[in-house]
């Protein structure tokens, strides 16, 4: 362990590709827990199936590369798709939740994820699997930090994404729905907005954010039917640290968690790596904790 | 029929139950064996979830952390436990049946002390997080746990560790483990019911109904909260150190943390009964447990699907489980009477039979 931050800091060029790896996979972390904070702080329903609708998505863009189709072009695919799939899964399940404790969200969410990851194992089977993108990989810092584009594009692609649902929320009629009822559900029923379709959207919407964030972790990163669980830490670890709506914090706390995930598993070893991510969650909850002091939260 | 003959009657058959069972069915010693440990599961999940309305996902770390502790205990006390686990299995240490058995026992008295100071720690941390927080905490610090282990190469990291071989014939070894599990799973179930029916009790159901207040009323709601999951930690402890033993394997993700198999299906498990019963864990793990291992044998790869499946109906349709909607239908049984004017306020002071927990 003191051997590899000796290392960082005798070869100073190594944490250029630490960071870089880092902020480029944060982004797209951060993109899957915009979703959750939305689906949480609009339905109050905390979906522990973030990271099986990631991986799902993934899998949507490896099935199609197989068949032929660039995964750029699966991109949109994906997400019609998912689309589909989030508003198919909140008529099935998630309506039934949203009035109720928050214990039951969490609970019936894991059951979700459960099933969607052993669907993922039954249809595509346990390997690791990746998407090939065909991009090519330049090094450079005369072949010290190597620079793959795809995850270039990916980034591009991530940023893409967020403006488009930034704009999304902030002008369209169903944005502004969506806004208002995360604000009062009641005064926004009573303003003619038809709630249930406004939920169903939401959890739609943030399924599709998750599949687009899956079919780019599956060109850049490895995707693997029970590796969702990790990613739906992920997300909480950075909610819970951003806290809900605030588009910015998302994003910081998520380029941060990926930059602390690469420096963990650089320095503590690969095998820690995991580790890291949930020490991590604990972490920002107790902070948390300790940050809002003796002000109790009510519990609602 | 009185109530106290019904009870007698009960408890007697579930004893009588428990001791016949292996001897009739003797191929199935262990699969009864492990219906112990959920029902077991089941009721300490319950101390907190059911009767403190602490919602924990990670009780499962104390199962893990005793079957640790007791391996170390076990091996340590002859061996050199790193020289031990390096070797991976490949020599086999041969404990006497005395070694063996001192072994254990300390073993599983370390378990329980080591997992109930364990949990005044954590509580240390965790209790001050609320509603979801509290969820999410203690599932982060099961998982972590469990990645914390995969890598501690002292105790045979993710290659996991051989347990001490059992001194005597694999049937008298079925029994006697069963033995082990039968008799905690009823220790436990008295254990409980007799903190259930005392001051403590009434303080944890309090906490439940509304801290605030609890807190207000004078109950120092921090030792209480504390005190129950100390219980609930002692007793998955020592399961831990009998379930390790009786597998003869511990491997750290699969075995001793099985967080988001077992770590689960005890929360699914409790509801599924009626949680805040007494009665209520004991027949969702019996039933829980039966689906499971109906569907093992019946849906060939597809049983995982049915269970996570299962899982979500039981959450989202049928909630206040098992013992809740007897309660429901029928509460002149649990001494609830139905006095039709004065029904809704009858209800609330018994204990509301739909008990959502922290929904309100």
């Amino acid at each position: 362990m003191v051997n590899n931050i000796a290392l960082l800091t005798d070869v100073p060029i190594l944490n250029v590709q630490l960071l870089l790896d880092g902020l480029l996979i944060g982004a797209i972390f951060a993109l899957a827990a915009y979703g959750l904070a939305l689906v949480w702080g609009v339905m109050n329903v905390k979906n522990l199936a973030q990271g099986d609708l990631v991986i799902m998505g993934g899998y949507i863009a490896w099935y199609l590369s197989e068949l032929g189709v660039h995964p750029i072009l699966g991109l949109p695919i994906a997400i019609v798709l998912m689309f589909a799939f989030g508003w198919v899964v909140y008529f099935l399940i998630i309506r039934y939740v949203i009035e109720r404790d928050l214990f039951t969200s969490l609970l019936a969410t894991f059951g979700l994820a459960l099933v969607i990851q052993q669907l993922l194992n039954l249809a595509f089977g346990p390997e690791v699997q990746i998407t090939e993108s065909g991009f090519a990989i330049r090094s450079m810092f005369e072949g010290m930090v190597t620079m793959a584009d795809i995850k270039f594009i990916a980034l591009c692609l991530a940023a893409v994404l967020a403006t488009i649902i930034v704009t999304f929320m902030k002008y369209s009629r169903m944005g502004q729905a969506i806004r208002a009822t995360a604000q009062d559900p009641r005064a926004a029923k009573v303003m003619g907005i038809d709630t249930g379709r406004v939920y169903a959207f939401t959890f739609a919407l943030n399924s599709a954010i998750c599949g687009a964030a899956g079919v780019l972790i599956s060109m850049i990163w490895i995707i693997q039917p029970f590796f969702g669980m990790s990613h739906s830490i992920r997300s909480f670890v950075i909610v819970t640290a951003a806290g809900l709506g605030n588009l910015p914090g998302v994003i910081i706390a998520g380029l941060g968690l990926g930059v602390a995930e690469q420096y963990a598993g650089f320095v503590l070893g690969a095998e820690l790596q995991q580790f890291s991510v949930v020490a991590l969650l604990v972490a920002v909850l107790v902070v948390r904790q300790i940050v809002q002091g003796r002000r109790r939260q009510a519990v609602q | 029929m009185t109530s106290k003959r019904v009870q007698i009657l009960l408890h007697g058959g579930v004893l009588a139950a428990g001791i016949i069972a292996p001897l009739i069915f003797p191929n199935y010693t262990l699969q009864i064996a492990v219906l112990w440990v959920m029902i077991l599961f089941a009721m300490t999940w319950d101390v907190m979830g059911g009767q403190m309305g602490y919602n924990s996902l990670g009780n499962i770390f104390f199962f893990g952390a005793g079957m640790y502790t007791c391996v170390i205990v076990q091996i340590g006390l002859y061996y050199d436990v790193a020289k031990y686990t390096a070797a991976s299995g490949m020599i086999t240490v041969n404990f006497t049946p005395e070694q063996y058995f001192t072994g254990l026992a300390l073993g599983m008295i370390a378990a329980a002390l080591v997992c109930a100071v364990l949990a005044v720690i954590l509580g240390w941390i965790v209790f001050g997080l609320r509603g979801p927080y509290f969820a999410i905490g203690t599932l982060g610090i099961a998982l972590a746990a469990g990645e914390l282990f995969s890598a501690w190469e002292y105790v045979g990291g993710g290659g996991g560790i051989a347990l001490p071989v059992y001194p005597g014939e694999p049937d008298d070894r079925a029994y006697f483990f069963y033995l082990l599990c039968f008799t905690l799973a009823v220790v436990t179930f008295a254990v409980l019911r007799r903190i259930y029916a005392s001051r403590f009790g009434l303080a944890i159901n309090a906490i439940r109904d509304d801290e605030e207040k609890a807190e207000g009323m004078g109950i120092h709601t921090r030792r209480h909260k504390t005190v129950g999951w100390c219980i609930s930690a002692f007793f998955l402890g020592i399961s831990g150190a009998i379930f390790g033993n009786m597998i003869g394997f511990i491997e750290p993700l699969e075995v001793a943390f099985p967080t988001v198999t077992f770590g689960i299906f005890m929360v699914v498990m409790a509801l599924l009964g009626g949680k805040g019963t007494m009665w209520g864990p004991v027949i969702g793990a019996t039933l829980f447990h039966a689906f499971k291992e109906v569907t093992w044998i019946h849906l060939l790869g597809w049983q995982w699907v049915a269970l996570g499946a299962f899982i979500i109906i039981v959450v989202v349709f049928f909630q206040q489980g098992i013992m809740g909607w007897i309660q429901d239908k029928r509460p002149h049984w649990f001494g609830i009477v139905v006095d039709e004017a004065g029904a809704a306020r009858e209800i609330e002071l018994e204990g509301a039979p739909r008990r959502t927990g922290a929904a309100e």
